[in-house]
């Protein structure tokens, strides 16, 4: 067992305005399951990039050393030829091909330059075993659900004679019991000398399944805990990752006036026409003036989807029920533009997908959403606008050179906090943050959450969409919690706990009472 | 002389940076030079000359406002194959109508309506229907062809005769008076054009300065004073010896001079360009996308009309082939003048230059008698050069 399949030595990686990984090191044994934790933007993914050569030799400092030799990976086809597989967290599958045209993908099974395609299914169906997956291997991918595609991605890695499986966060969009099956899917495989580095954020898995647990903080490494020698606990993950109590990451709020319920979603549906089924169920939620709102719940609890509804992006959505009173007024948003009259602003989750003109700069993005205000006879007050934007600037600390600069060139902090600015300039009463500190580092995190403080202070209202288990906890003033599309629970901030949380969002209660 | 040492240094160096942001505008003037000095030596100096200027100006006319026409809809990211056909099919309603004996302002208005009606329908079709904007306007081409057909059918080649109308491509500005025997107007013109721009440069340095933005230095800043005087001043002097300015020129001035404000000075600018950079976010920042869609392609419709008008105006005549081939010279000079491919980027005061050394190298070509299957061939060859220059020069930008 103490046998090094793997050892990744000093290696550091930059990206422009960011260092990604600063000397580190990391060592794996033949045949264990070892974690990778850390916070977000820690570090976890860019790594194992390297590793499997998605990010070529050359392009970062330090060395790669597998079964004792020093690789030079050039593409993740080289790190594939000696027996390394990613699994990422978006599957890398195509929807329209069936399970055994996806597992030898790539690598087809030929005959005489031709596909054979009864091998194909032979070999299919072995795998398929292997994974412990009874499916038709020509059942096509878009018709199995997210636990059983990811079983056929190890399948996949499994055909092409994986000896070390790599697995970014595979428990995060699944339920307990899809979950639980893959840990034991895993143990099995280890059983089979096959190497397993896993990233996750559920720490309770964690500390049920790993042999090494290695902890990454900012780009370093801070500790690798061995299981075997020493029990290791949540919490003391926990402190490793964060380095530092949870009143240093959170700012200290002055306690302020929490007013009336200004915004209430009462028995809220929602029907994808393009999924073709009901998404949100019956769902109520309100929210008081000054107060922040925290909307916990797994990948895919249905989160982002009811915000972009009652934000007035319907394309595809149909509210099947429901309403919503501002003020205690029923309104109803029919575009963006709408809600954004009424006072309302959605900052989205992904800032580069869908929430900033990455080409433009900081000026022109952060008054994009209320150009309304900056308008005499349809002209743009360009010099109104320079002194309104540099002005946000000052007071959120954007750091950029100027605000002629691209946003592109900024950081990730910054980046998101031209976004903030573009929504506090819409001068809203609602605002709604949908995972607003994803991918950016601690210190940035920090400021935003400032930011967040003194918002409410003024008197706006937040909702805050979050993932991340501790910054609910740390900055709500209560908490609703959803799975499936449903509200699971809600809670107030004093009495949740990550524990509490996570049993809503995995419906535990729910599925008690049915067995 | 330490001291001027290191000014000279800091002076070099902001060329170079200067130099390397823009290299991609640069290159378009330096091929245009690059044309000039090159038809001018092999066509032993007739390309230079007052009267081919004149001409090549007129020329570029219609391809020049079909091209600023074009820009708005390429930076959001669509592209329209049927302005040629709708030009040409436009061209000969208003040879139809004005041989039918209406009035000629009446003539310009209906055919710009026209023009606006068809850009409306190809908008809904795209944006309400979902039909993507290619599909569409390949469809619509097609459909154009025919009609223009139809519409020469009986009697071939339409003529016209209205000297009113011909002058819009043929005609110059009246001389009121003269001055040391060249055009007056247009020397006042130009007088005044060199002012508007030098007032306005220091205006805007001024402004920059103010906010503290980046601003050049001094030596540069007047360089490209006297730079952009005497352009204006050569150009005005050529035309004033030759016969003033072209109501073209006029045209096309306006024209730009007006999408460039509302690019720039507008909302709509701003959605236009924040919905080519990134549509969803666009859409999530309350930008009604499919109205500024709808919008974007009725402007190309009337600029597609404008252009028919124009060619119809410089031909004299209708013929049942105008039109072929124009879209490619305005989706070309959109692309020689750095628009981007993946759209977000562009402006329409670039586009014209472009459009212009699109008709350069078409007139320079002609002048020294190369045959038009060669032209062909060779604008393809420039045109995919002009476009892979174009994307390598972003993608260094991207990562830097």
């Amino acid at each position: 067992m103490s046998d090094i399949i793997l050892e990744m030595r000093n290696i550091s990686k930059s990206f422009p305005g960011v260092k990604a990984l600063k000397n580190v090191n990391f060592s794996v044994r033949r045949g264990e399951i070892h974690c990778l934790v850390g916070e977000n933007g820690a570090g976890k993914s860019t790594l194992m990039k390297v590793l499997s050569g998605i990010y070529k030799h050359g392009s970062y400092e330090g060395d790669i050393v597998y079964n004792g030799n020093v690789m030079e990976f050039r593409s993740i086809k080289d790190s594939e030829h000696q027996g390394i597989a990613i699994i990422n967290q978006e599957l890398a599958l195509i929807p329209e091909l069936t399970v055994a045209e996806n597992i030898f993908f790539g690598h087809e099974r030929m005959k005489n330059s031709l596909i054979d395609w009864n091998e194909t299914m032979v070999q299919a169906k072995e795998y398929l075993s292997k994974v412990r997956l009874d499916i038709n291997p020509r059942t096509k991918i878009r018709d199995l659900r997210v636990g059983k595609q990811q079983l056929v991605e190890i399948a996949k890695a499994l055909s092409k004679n994986a000896k070390l499986m790599i697995l970014d966060e595979p428990t995060s969009s699944l339920n307990e019991e899809d979950s639980a099956n893959l840990l034991q899917l895993l143990r099995e495989l280890k059983e089979q000398d096959v190497t397993i580095i896993m990233i996750s954020h559920r720490l309770m898995e964690v500390v049920a399944i790993a042999d090494t647990v290695t902890v990454l903080r900012d780009g370093s490494t801070i500790c690798s805990i061995n299981t075997d020698e020493r029990e290791i606990t949540e919490g003391e993950i926990i402190k490793h990752m964060v380095g530092r109590e949870m009143d240093h990451i959170y700012p200290k709020r002055e306690s302020h006036d929490i007013g009336d319920v200004c915004f209430e979603v009462k028995n809220w549906s929602v029907y994808d026409t393009k999924l073709g089924r009901e998404i949100i169920h019956d769902l109520n939620l309100e929210v008081r003036k000054g107060e922040i709102v925290g909307l916990a719940g797994l990948m895919g609890a249905g989160r982002t989807e009811f915000a972009l509804s009652i934000f007035g992006n319907t394309p595809g959505y149909q509210i099947t029920s429901g309403q919503i009173l501002m003020n205690g007024n029923p309104v109803r948003f029919k575009t963006p533009n709408d809600a954004i009259e009424a006072g309302v602003a959605y900052a989205t989750e992904d800032r580069k997908r869908n929430g900033l003109v990455m080409i433009q700069d900081v000026r022109f993005n952060t008054t994009f959403a209320n150009l309304k205000s900056l308008v005499s006879h349809h002209v743009i007050n360009q010099n109104e606008e320079i002194i309104q934007t540099e002005k946000l600037r000052k007071d959120i600390n954007i750091k950029t050179p100027s605000i002629q600069q691209t946003v592109m060139n900024l950081s990730g902090g910054n980046q998101q906090k031209v976004v903030l600015a573009k929504w506090i300039f819409a001068n809203p009463n609602l605002m709604i943050l949908d995972e607003p500190t994803r991918g950016i580092d601690v210190g940035a995190k920090y400021e935003i959450y400032t930011l967040m403080n003194e918002m409410v202070r003024q008197g706006m209202s937040i909702i805050m969409i979050s993932s991340e288990l501790l910054e609910i906890l740390g900055m709500s003033d209560r908490i609703f919690v959803m799975c499936e599309g449903k509200i699971t629970g809600e809670l107030q901030a004093g009495e949740a706990t990550e524990q509490s949380i996570m049993r809503l969002a995995t419906n535990m209660e729910d599925k008690g009472s049915h067995e | 002389m330490n001291e001027t040492g290191v000014k000279n240094n800091g002076l070099g160096r902001e060329i170079v940076t200067l130099l390397r942001k823009n290299v991609r505008n640069y290159a378009m003037y330096i091929a245009l030079a690059v044309i000039f000095i090159v038809f001018q030596l092999i066509s032993k100096g007739s390309f230079l000359t007052a009267r081919n200027i004149t001409n090549l100006i007129n020329q570029t006319g219609y391809i020049a406002v079909m091209a600023v026409g074009m820009t708005l809809v390429l930076i959001i990211c669509q592209i329209d194959l049927s302005v040629g056909y709708v030009a040409g099919f436009l061209g000969a309603c208003a040879a139809r109508l004005m041989l039918v004996g209406l009035p000629i302002w009446l003539v310009i208005v209906l055919v710009l309506f026209f023009g606006a009606a068809i850009g409306f329908l190809q908008g809904m079709i795209i944006g309400k229907l979902g039909v993507p904007a290619f599909v569409t306007t390949l469809a619509c081409e097609f459909a154009f062809r025919g009609l223009l057909t139809l519409i020469t059918e009986s009697t071939g080649t339409i003529p016209v005769t209205n000297e009113a109308f011909t002058a819009l491509s043929n005609g110059f500005l009246p001389a009121v008076v003269t001055i040391g025997g060249m055009h007056g107007l247009t020397l006042i013109i130009g007088a005044l054009a060199i002012l508007i721009v030098i007032a306005s440069r220091i205006r805007k340095r001024k402004e920059l300065k103010q906010y503290e933005f980046e601003t050049v230095s001094l030596p540069i800043f007047i360089a490209q004073l006297v730079f952009f005087a005497a352009l204006i001043g050569v150009l005005t002097y050529v035309l004033a010896a030759y016969n003033g300015l072209s109501w073209t020129i006029l045209i096309v001035v306006l024209v730009t001079g007006a999408y460039s404000f509302v690019m720039n000075r507008t909302r709509i600018g701003r959605y236009v360009y924040g919905m080519g950079g990134n549509l969803e976010a666009a859409s999530l920042s309350g930008v009604n996308v499919k109205k500024v869609l709808v919008g974007t392609f009725v402007s190309m419709g009337v600029m597609a009309a404008l252009g028919g008008i124009l060619y119809t105006a410089r031909l004299s005549s209708a013929t049942p082939t105008a039109g072929n081939g124009f879209e490619l010279d305005a989706i070309a000079s959109g692309y020689i003048a750095g628009v981007s491919t993946t759209g977000g980027i562009g402006s329409v005061i670039n586009s014209v230059v472009g459009a212009f050394v699109i008709m350069s190298l078409t007139n320079g070509l002609n002048l020294i008698g190369v045959g038009v299957s060669y032209q062909y061939v060779i604008k393809g060859v420039i045109f995919i050069a002009a476009v892979a220059l174009d994307v390598r020069s972003r993608g260094k930008k991207a990562i830097g």
